[in-house]
């Protein structure tokens, strides 16, 4: 399984975060992987992306001028990344925040996540927007398996946060089960 | 601890070449005082038996040569920054006792950043400033210390405060600093002023070795070729203008109470 | 976590803290740095943990005084790293002649970025001139080494403590924020030096010996002179010796990439996508820029239809590839100044050049 994602959406949404654990998910299932998080002056303006990379090869580029897949999680983002996204490919939005008459293309596969609402009001945490967006892309894309996605979030959560890891799998299952999937 | 020289038994020797003063003859012109700092350097390092233990760091310009007159090993230093280049030999060998032996172009001038941070951290070292007014090696140049007035091959006209500003004092300006544990101006153009500016370097190294920090002794200093002056009248200068400009004394010295 | 198929040795690691790992493991045990984007991850890691190794971490006032306090530590006898991007490698190249001249010890990196002047912070190989050139005055040259990879930031920063003890000369790691930024799975191999390397030059003190002078000023008669000639010397060995370049894909090739850094790993890409259309295209590596790879370009030449050379710049590499070849009508070239190329744009070019063939 080879496939390649772009995230993007505000400073503090998580968009590093479960990119990093997109990529551990990846290494731990014994693919290459690699991880590329903007940084610098870029995220002083309080955007945040990310992009990751999957590959049963040796990766080349870590950086992808054409993503197979993107997840999008507010409105500015839509402008920067959806011309990038390859034709064909996946388009999870945060609905929540992001209208779906921005996307302006129909060549490509869109999951709308009502990731914020759902966060909110099912998972009780609206910090868990991320996870669910990250579980609707995890089934769609089929990249990793969602249970090494569970397996490996005592890895990216601190000690001290342990008590939050059900709630990111719930999270992750209610994403996962918008793009059909039931874990 | 090498044993001070003058115990000879029958017979009282009353002066020798300090051990660390290696025995050639000075390539310094007439009058220069280098020499007669170099020696008091030498005696100090002796008095503590440092010899072995001491790393020195000469900088660029007529200081540079401390190598050739200190039986010690010495690391040279870009221009200004030998307190940086003390401070990276010091860090690796925290026993060691390490000096830096600088002119006034070159920590007063381009090396002013190096040796007020150097000071501000505190670093556990000793500073050796040579302050004769001028640029020797290259030619009697404007230096940062240069008096108001002072014809140089950089000021035809003598120094202007209008436009060159003003001779930089250097002794009190490290000691407004709190990580400078010692800072005196002396001079060497009377035996009485050899005697009291041994003081100050024997307290300096003193405060090196009592882990205090940074200590700095800065010399008034001539350069009879420069100036264009015989070496009698140039000890007039220092002891007249120069030091009326750059008054002589201690201007911090840190006791064991106030260093936390 | 017995699901994980990945041995437990095996961690996502950021390139910036390969190098910190390198470092710590090759006995580096003193930093000094002054912040700058792309590269803080390096001292950040270093304030918190060279102090419990007992080493020491010390951000300067400036890069001037940086590359000095390493002087002073190297001159010691001791291993010493710094790290910063184009405008504070500018301020140091002071101290690098300083140290060259000496014959002073050094790894220091460069996680490059855009120029000149401040430029910006995207990823840049425009700083290939300054590093392999000399940089400062005098004429002397630093060994320079190009990871491509996290597992290779680690693995270089290690051989670069040993080539810089070897030749007594300060070594760079010429990188970029791409490869300092990313992370991919990394195993901490053990550090394994070639030779262990004595150093009696160090000044730790006269005890029991003569004293010694560590000092790049040579006045006398012809003694600056000879001093160059055995630098230069010098040079010339570690050009005969210690030449790395990675061969990829080079089998039947007709279009050979030559790029390092990110230019080459993007590069990699572009290649395997060209041979599933059948085009025989492969890569030839520089990992040393300095010494550069002449002989191994001289031989690619007569072997292949085009060399493409890809960097991050307007063309800086490509006039030591130029240099290596005489033939010159089979250099193309592919230039991105401050950006990235993309897999898909290589690829391109790959197919034009290929055409033009046909």
């Amino acid at each position: 399984m080879t496939g390649d994602i772009i995230m993007a959406g505000f400073g503090g949404q998580g968009i590093l975060m479960i990119g990093n654990l997109l990529a551990l998910t990846a290494m731990e299932e014994g693919k290459h992987v690699t991880y590329f998080p903007a940084y610098g002056v870029e995220m002083r303006g309080g955007t945040a992306n990310c992009t990751v990379v999957v590959s049963d090869e040796e990766i080349g580029s870590p950086v992808v001028g054409r993503p197979k897949g993107l997840l999008i999680m507010n409105g500015p983002s839509m402008e920067r990344f959806l011309p990038m996204l390859a034709p064909g490919g996946d388009l999870i939005i945060n609905s929540s925040l992001v209208e779906e008459r921005q996307v302006t293309r129909n060549d490509i596969r869109l999951l709308s996540v009502p990731a914020d609402d759902i966060a909110r009001n099912r998972i009780g945490s609206r910090q868990m927007a991320s996870m669910v967006a990250l579980g609707a892309y995890v089934a769609l894309s089929g990249i990793v398996k969602l249970s090494t996605v569970f397996d490996c979030l005592p890895k990216v959560i601190s000690k001290k946060y342990e008590k939050f890891i059900p709630l990111n799998v719930n999270a992750l299952k209610e994403g996962a089960a918008l793009a059909g999937f039931h874990a | 601890m090498s044993a001070p020289p003058g115990k000879a038994r029958f017979s009282k020797a009353v002066y020798a070449r300090p051990r660390s003063l290696v025995d050639v003859k000075s390539h310094f012109c007439p009058g220069c005082h280098h020499g007669t700092i170099h020696k008091i350097v030498a005696e100090c390092i002796d008095r503590y038996g440092l010899r072995e233990k001491t790393i020195g760091v000469a900088c660029v310009g007529c200081s540079v040569f401390l190598y050739d007159y200190i039986d010690v090993d010495v690391v040279e230093s870009p221009h200004g920054r030998a307190p940086a280049v003390a401070t990276g030999v010091k860090r690796a060998q925290p026993d060691k006792f390490v000096f830096t032996y600088q002119g006034d172009g070159d920590l007063a001038a381009i090396g002013t950043s190096e040796i007020i941070h150097a000071a501000n951290r505190g670093e556990n070292l000793s500073v050796i400033f040579v302050n004769n007014t001028t640029y020797g090696m290259t030619g009697g140049q404007m230096a940062p210390t240069t008096m108001l007035g002072q014809k140089t091959s950089t000021t035809p006209y003598g120094r202007d405060f209008r436009g060159d500003g003003y001779p930089i004092r250097m002794a009190e300006l490290l000691a407004g600093l709190e990580g400078t544990a010692y800072s005196a101006r002396v001079a060497v153009s009377t035996p009485a002023q050899i005697r009291k500016s041994k003081e100050a370097v024997r307290k300096a190294f003193e405060m090196q070795i009592n882990g205090m920090g940074l200590s700095i002794v800065e010399f008034l200093s001539t350069c009879p070729t420069n100036w264009g002056m015989k070496p009698l009248d140039a000890q007039k200068r220092v002891l007249g203008e120069m030091s009326e400009y750059f008054p002589l004394g201690v201007f911090k010295e840190r006791v064991q109470a106030d260093f936390a | 976590m017995s699901a994980l198929a990945a041995p437990p040795s095996k961690r996502l690691l950021k390139g910036n803290e390969a190098i910190c790992l390198g470092a710590v493991a090759a006995g580096c045990r003193h930093y000094y740095g002054y912040p700058i984007t792309p590269q803080n991850d390096i001292p950040e890691y270093m304030a918190a943990h060279l102090p419990a190794l007992g080493g020491t971490f010390l951000q300067a006032e400036s890069e001037v005084a940086t590359i000095n306090m390493m002087l002073g530590t190297s001159a010691s006898g001791k291993r010493v790293m710094t790290s910063s991007s184009g405008p504070g490698i500018s301020l140091m190249q002071e101290g690098l002649s300083y140290m060259a001249g000496s014959e002073l010890p050094a790894v220091i990196v460069n996680i490059s970025r855009s120029g000149p002047g401040l430029g910006g912070i995207a990823p840049s190989q425009g700083d290939y001139f300054q590093a392999v050139k000399g940089g400062g005055h005098g004429g002397y040259r630093l060994i320079v080494l190009a990871p491509h990879s996290v597992q290779e930031m680690y693995a270089l920063t290690m051989l670069a403590f040993d080539l810089a003890d070897k030749y007594r000369t300060p070594a760079m790691i010429l990188g970029d924020a791409i490869v300092g930024q990313m992370k991919e799975p990394f195993v901490a191999s053990p550090y394994d030096p070639a030779s262990t390397v004595e150093k009696p030059w160090a000044l730790t003190g006269c005890a029991g010996r003569e004293r010694l002078n560590v000092k790049s000023l040579h006045l006398k008669d012809n003694e600056i002179e000879v001093h160059n000639w055995r630098l230069h010397e010098k040079y010339e060995r570690i050009r005969k010796d210690e030449t790395r370049a990675e061969p990829y894909m080079l089998d039947g090739a007709t279009i050979a990439i030559v790029a390092f850094g990110t230019a080459a790993r993007v590069g990699k890409t572009a290649i395997q996508w060209a041979r599933k259309e059948g085009i025989a295209a492969g890569m030839l590596r520089p990992i040393t820029l300095f010494p550069f790879p002449r002989r191994e370009v001289f031989e690619l030449a007569r072997k292949v239809d085009v060399l493409l050379v890809i960097e991050m710049n307007t063309g800086q590499m490509v006039e030591d590839v130029r240099q290596s070849t005489p033939l010159h009508d089979r250099i193309a070239f592919l230039g991105k100044p401050c950006a990235m190329p993309t897999p898909e744009e290589i690829l391109e070019r790959i197919r034009l050049l290929a055409g033009r063939k046909v």
